[in-house]
């Protein structure tokens, strides 16, 4: 059976599970200030049709 | 420069048509996680087993997207004070253990051949109970063990303990006893039992365990809703980013498929997270628990597809359990949009 594996130090996974956890940090505050800013304008173009948008 | 960028993180790699199906995939999965709270990630590692992809791939890329996703959310939680990081530290021991067990596991059935069979029958079982008790439950129009979602808005203090809960607290007294948020005290040695079981099957299927991990922790430490929520999320992001170093180690984690998937995910959570203040849950929950049917017979398709080589089956089993997640993301957009509109119709009659 493969035994169980006490993690050991790689660079290359390390940057694997980096970018991820990068990404993931990056699409919070990046969606959050698109919803700040577009967010308003969005909603009222869904709940009140085109002619509230405008 | 970009190129050798994206090429550096294996993205060039997937085709056009593949990131395109991920980044829409991420979307339908972040809508219903954003508004279940759970469930979103546990169809990522059935769909990529019926892509053809090798389970630790499947099951590691599954993990980490998991991972990413937890993060996000998890920083969401912290900022409304819903995460006993207490309790998570102590949970992160047994969960640890649970996931490098369950982990060996799957690379041990893969050396037998038997690694993709084995985790669909257990998705088949594990969808199909959840699905059925999820279904169960909305249609006697119970709301027990799911998320309420007004519940964030109340008090700790307010919550009451779960009998089993209780009982459990009052009979198993192993020391060390711990205080957790909301004033409850139970052994240490209970909550690292259930890390530790929901640890291995996070580890065997590449899920994050919240879908059980937070009844565990409602109804085995009683601990209140919006703090499990908070909570599992923040452990996960632990357990969840152990998991994927180890798979990744492994080369069981392709950021091809993971980066399109977080992308998607994290708009589709604010979504489906800002569509929970206007939809009536359990008006959906039949829907939810539905999906978990059909992705349990989807998965079983697929895998009997694949057993007899019939090429139809497998892309029948992956339809049914994309299109099943696509029906409840639209109805939840739907019903959203509807009552948004019916509230400001009414609004605007009240104004008149």
């Amino acid at each position: 059976m493969a035994g169980l594996e006490i993690p050991t130090w790689d660079p290359e996974t390390a940057l694997l599970i980096g970018t991820i956890l990068l990404e993931a940090v990056l699409l919070y505050v990046g969606y959050g200030g698109l919803e700040r800013l577009f967010g308003p304008r969005l909603m009222a173009f869904i709940v009140g049709g085109e002619e509230n948008a405008r | 420069m970009l190129d050798s960028v994206l090429d550096g993180l294996g993205i060039l790699g997937t085709s056009p048509e593949m990131l395109a199906l991920f980044v829409g995939f991420g979307l339908v999965v972040g809508v219903l996680f954003g508004f279940f709270g759970m469930g979103g990630s546990f169809l990522v590692t059935p769909a990529l087993l019926m892509l053809d992809y090798p389970a630790p791939v499947a099951v590691g890329s599954g993990m980490a997207f998991v991972f990413g996703t937890a993060v996000i959310a998890t920083l969401k939680h912290h900022d409304l004070g819903q995460v006993d990081y207490k309790l998570g530290a102590i949970m992160i021991t047994g969960t640890t253990i649970g996931i490098e067990v369950g982990r060996a596991s799957v690379y041990y059935l893969e050396s037998l051949g038997l690694a993709g069979a084995l985790i669909s029958v257990a998705y088949v079982v594990l969808l199909g109970g959840v699905g059925a008790m999820v279904t169960r439950d909305a249609r006697r129009g119970d709301g027990s063990g799911d998320i309420d979602h007004e519940a964030a808005d109340k008090d700790l203090s307010e919550y009451e303990i779960p009998e089993i809960a209780k009982t459990i607290q009052q009979t198993v007294r192993i020391p060390p006893m711990v205080t957790l948020r909301g004033d409850v005290r139970v052994s240490a040695w209970v909550i690292t039992a259930v890390a530790f079981a929901t640890g291995l099957l996070s580890g065997f299927l590449g899920v994050g365990g919240g879908f059980i991990r937070m009844p565990a922790m409602i109804y085995a430490i009683g601990v209140p809703v919006p703090v499990a929520v908070g909570t599992d999320l923040f452990e996960i992001v632990f357990s969840g980013g152990l998991g994927s170093y180890l798979y990744g180690q492994g080369g069981g984690v392709d950021l091809g498929i993971v980066v399109p998937l977080l992308f998607g995910s994290a708009l589709g959570a604010r979504i489906g997270s800002a569509a929970t203040a206007v939809v009536d849950a359990d008006g959906i929950k039949v829907y939810f628990g539905g999906m978990l049917l059909v992705g349990a017979t989807a998965v079983g398709i697929g895998e009997v597809g694949s057993y007899i080589g019939s090429p139809t089956l497998e892309m029948v089993g992956l339809v049914l359990v994309i299109g099943a997640a696509v029906v409840v993301a639209v109805a939840i957009l739907y019903t959203s949009v509807v009552s948004l509109r019916t509230t400001r119709k009414q609004q605007a009659v009240t104004a008149d």
